[in-house]
């Protein structure tokens, strides 16, 4: 592995999309959990929990696509087009979802913040799913045709593994928004969130021990890499410690070490998902000869490079003014008259 | 339909929605920065019920916005998956830009603007307003030299990759300086100003009529009318040079803005009139010369025509024609509206004359349309290229995608977006209707705690 700049891009934007997953990944956990609660006040708290901060987080998506349109746009091409429709219908989640945070709380009617509730959740829960099988078929891979164009249809998009693989991202994100919520929540919704939590630890381990042993049956391809240098078993290590430790954490009521081991989950997982599928970006089946990689499908030298000035300016400063801002709204949600 | 008809109305139709909304971020941005930053000066508490007030109209405008942004981003790879491949190395850098540069900034400082109220200090509180229209304007910076690039491709060459050519950047400064880029980026940016300044005025003359929250209302005026007039004249400057710009640039998007079908010096101005495809002639008012003096600063030298391209390679004449003159009609009413209120505002007799009232009531109406008829006016005039004089629009499509699933998507963003739409009118009439909150006068929390505002202080 040569640590040239088509490399480079290639860690940049798994950090990109990591960091959405981690970041986006609570707040679309809350709003999977948002029609658990019945009560009003209680919806109200867990909205305005992610209230000032899931706008910004979902720019890690915007600014992942982007990078990956820069970087490597016949990726982009090829996967946008042929995931025409799952991303359409991403696209009317992640509206719902967002107008729906802005809008519910704007009027007192039932039925209208029912209305958007439903809105919120089915967008959250939506999303979370497409995320994931989107990344349950890239991991799995699709047919490509010589020309670099997609060859498949939306309907082979849904086959069994992908589709497990979106469950287990649900499961992830409500999991990891669940202990996001007991951080920022207290009283009576603490303690359901600490229920939920719970649950969705036991439901997403399940989950994730399936995928696995799927993998090492049905796609041993995909774990290639792992088998081949052992040395990469410590990143697998990692990722059961640190889902392990989560329960743990819980347990002696450290939510805080128990929110920071449920990133660890998340970083480890994208970390083995990006080691396998390196150098290839899309992989391609069943003729691996046309699989899209770093190289065939990236932009030329010259915009990688200036693309990487912008990175080392701007990343540091996202990442100072984000942990200022989580930082300004830290502690638990109290509400006032600016509050959802 | 085609494919190509369908994907050409999907991405016109999405990005006229999106563009409701920016330009009333970006001018309220502005005027938010102008009320807390009068707060902040002279104290007067009701330059703080105006920041609060809105504060909470912006937050409304721009949640559509971002929801609606994301999809114009998917779209490029979508629908337009050829074109992507062929710009990508370009035009994708100035997207990434965009992201890093201007969406993190905006969305991060939103959160202390709408929430932070009470959680910070009233200078770190003004910061963040002043990041937040800063990082709204960034997104137009970065947006309008992709677009520009598109429209006066510089700093490129066409490299084969893959067996495919496609343009790479060879000069990074160049390709942000393009031609067009400067021209534009301040014609845009001016209009947005315009935008949020008459919505503004607008909401205030409601108010005035209706008799309700007076001094708000005077006060909103005030500003609102200062800028408006400000914005609408430096808007007719920079269309101007645009316009010249094109000239330059784009001879046949200037011709066919004018319906100017043969090469002539004392080539003539349209005042108003309709265009006559199939005679190839312009009827209505003209100014002989006007144009020519325009275009080249004199009233002689002639003006390329659209004798001069070839049929294939013309853009539609009519509707480029329409969109032209509806965008300037609108912009030389404004500059009359907000004269004229400005005017009768100084007077001190604005709020007898109920007439003009009621005009800038609507007035907001003209800055949203015309930015409507001006992007129409300058993409369908770039028309048949999508990369002008690169890249044939039909040619950036998608190879794999079926006319039958992009009207799936054209369908179901028809529906969500007017759906949309009717919400927001609708959650836009109630904060009107609600107006300003009289506890607003009093700032609560930390920025209660302005030295010189202690007596203020709340329980
Ligand atoms: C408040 C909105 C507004 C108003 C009042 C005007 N414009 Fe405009 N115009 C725009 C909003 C706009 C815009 C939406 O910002 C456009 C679309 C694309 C662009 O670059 O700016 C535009 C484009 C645009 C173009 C085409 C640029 C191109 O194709 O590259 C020209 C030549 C003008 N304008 C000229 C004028 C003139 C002479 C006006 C007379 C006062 C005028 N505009 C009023
Ligand atoms: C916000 C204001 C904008 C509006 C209202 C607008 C409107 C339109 C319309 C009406 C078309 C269709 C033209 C035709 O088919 O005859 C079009 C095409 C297009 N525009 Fe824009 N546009 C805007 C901004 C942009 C920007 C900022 C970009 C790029 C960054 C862009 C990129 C494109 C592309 C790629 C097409 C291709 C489709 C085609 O040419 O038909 N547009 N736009
Ligand atoms: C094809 C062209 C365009 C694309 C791909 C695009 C993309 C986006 C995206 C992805 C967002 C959401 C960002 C977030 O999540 O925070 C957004 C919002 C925004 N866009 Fe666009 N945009 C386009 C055209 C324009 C134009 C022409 C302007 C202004 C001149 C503009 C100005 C803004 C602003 C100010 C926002 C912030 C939200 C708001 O103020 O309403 N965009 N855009």
């Amino acid at each position: 592995m040569t640590f040239d700049l088509n490399t480079i891009w290639f860690i940049l934007i798994g950090v990109l999309f990591t960091g959405y997953a981690i970041l986006d990944g609570f707040d679309l956990g809350i709003g999977a959990l948002h029609l658990f609660t019945k009560k009003d006040e209680e919806r109200r708290i867990m909205l305005n929990s992610i209230g000032p901060v899931w706008d910004g987080n979902e720019v890690w998506l915007v600014t992942g696509g982007g990078a990956l349109f820069a970087a490597f746009p016949n990726v982009y091409a090829t996967a946008f087009s042929g995931f025409y429709l799952a991303l359409i219908l991403l696209l009317v989640a992640l509206i719902f979802r967002a107008v729906a945070i802005e809008f519910r709380s704007k009027q007192p009617m039932r039925w209208w913040r029912q209305m958007w509730d439903i809105g919120f959740s089915v967008g959250s829960i939506l999303s979370s799913l497409l995320i994931g099988v989107a990344l349950g078929n890239i991991a799995w891979g699709v047919p490509i045709a010589a020309n670099g164009e997609f060859a498949g249809t939306f309907l082979g998009l849904l086959m069994p593994y992908p589709l497990l693989v979106g469950v287990t991202t649900l499961t992830l994100f409500m999991m990891h928004g669940a202990i996001y919520g007991v951080l920022k929540t207290e009283g009576e919704l603490h303690d359901k969130l600490r229920l939920w939590a719970m649950s969705c630890i036991i439901f997403f381990v399940i989950c994730a021990t399936t995928t696995t042993m799927a993998t090492l049956l049905y796609a041993p391809h995909i774990a290639e890499r792992v088998k081949e240098n052992p040395w990469l078993f410590s990143i697998v290590l990692a990722n059961m410690l640190s889902i392990a430790n989560i329960p743990r954490e819980f347990h002696h009521k450290n939510d805080g070490m128990a929110f920071l081991s449920s990133c660890g989950a998340i970083i480890t997982l994208m970390a083995l998902f990006a080691v396998d599928a390196f150098p290839n970006l899309i992989y391609s089946w069943p003729h691996p000869e046309n699989s899209l990689t770093i190289y065939n499908s990236a932009s030329s030298p010259k915009t990688l490079g200036i693309m990487l000035v912008f990175a080392i300016i701007g990343v540091p400063v996202v990442i100072a003014y984000t942990i200022c801002i989580y930082w300004i709204f830290r502690g638990k949600v109290k509400m006032d008259r600016m509050s959802y | 339909m085609d494919v190509l008809t369908l994907s050409r109305i999907q991405f016109g139709a999405t990005i006229a929605f999106h563009y409701i909304y920016p330009p009333l971020s970006i001018g309220l941005g502005v005027m938010l920065v102008i009320m807390e930053g009068l707060w902040l000066k002279t104290k007067k508490p009701i330059y703080h019920q105006m920041a609060r007030f809105w504060t909470k109209v912006f937050a409304l405008t721009f949640a559509i916005g971002v929801a609606t942004g994301i999809v114009m981003e998917f779209e490029f790879g979508t629908n337009w998956a050829t074109y992507s491949r062929f710009v990508g190395d370009v035009f994708g850098s100035a997207l990434a830009a965009e992201g890093i540069f201007a969406f993190f900034l905006e969305s991060g400082f939103l959160a202390v603007l709408l929430f932070g109220w009470d959680k910070v200090g009233h200078k770190m509180h003004f910061f963040s307003t002043c990041m937040v229209c800063l990082g709204a304007h960034f997104s137009a910076v970065w947006i309008v030299v992709a677009n520009s690039w598109m429209q006066t491709p510089a700093g490129y060459k066409i490299v084969t990759h893959n067996g495919i050519p496609r343009a790479e950047i060879t000069d990074f400064w160049q390709l942000v300086f393009n031609p067009s880029m400067v021209d534009r980026l301040s014609h845009v940016v001016v209009g947005a100003w315009s935008t949020g300044a008459f919505l503004v005025v607008s909401v205030s003359a409601w108010y005035l009529l209706k008799k309700k929250h007076m001094e708000f209302a005077s006060a909103s005026l005030k500003v609102g009318l200062t800028v408006a007039l400000i914005a609408s004249l430096l808007q007719a400057v920079t269309g101007h040079t645009s316009a010249q710009g094109v000239g330059k640039n784009q001879p046949a998007k200037l011709a066919a803005f004018e319906g100017l079908y043969e090469t002539t010096s004392n080539a003539p101005l349209t005042i108003v009139g309709w265009v006559d495809e199939k005679n190839e002639k312009v009827d209505g008012i003209q100014m002989r010369g006007l144009l020519s003096f325009l275009d080249h600063n004199d009233f002689h030298t002639p003006v390329t025509g659209l004798d001069a391209f070839a049929p294939e390679d013309r853009p539609p004449v009519e509707a480029s024609f329409l969109f032209f003159h509806g965008m300037v009609a609108i912009g030389f009413s404004l500059i009359a509206i907000s004269a004229l209120g400005f005017l009768y505002f100084r007077h001190g007799s604005l709020h007898e004359r109920r007439w003009l009232l009621w005009i800038l009531v609507f007035s907001v109406l003209g800055p949203e349309i015309a930015n409507q008829l001006g992007w129409f006016a300058a993409e369908v005039g770039r028309q048949p290229w999508i990369v002008y004089g690169l890249m044939r629009t039909p040619e950036g499509l998608s190879k794999i995608v079926k006319a039958n699933i992009v009207l799936t998507s054209l369908i179901l963003f028809t529906f969500i977006y007017f759906l949309l739409f009717a919400v927001f009118i609708y959650l836009l009439n109630d904060k009107i209707q609600h107006g300003p909150h009289d506890e607003d006068l009093i700032p609560s929390g930390k920025l209660a705690l302005p030295d010189e505002l202690t007596h203020h202080k709340k329980s």
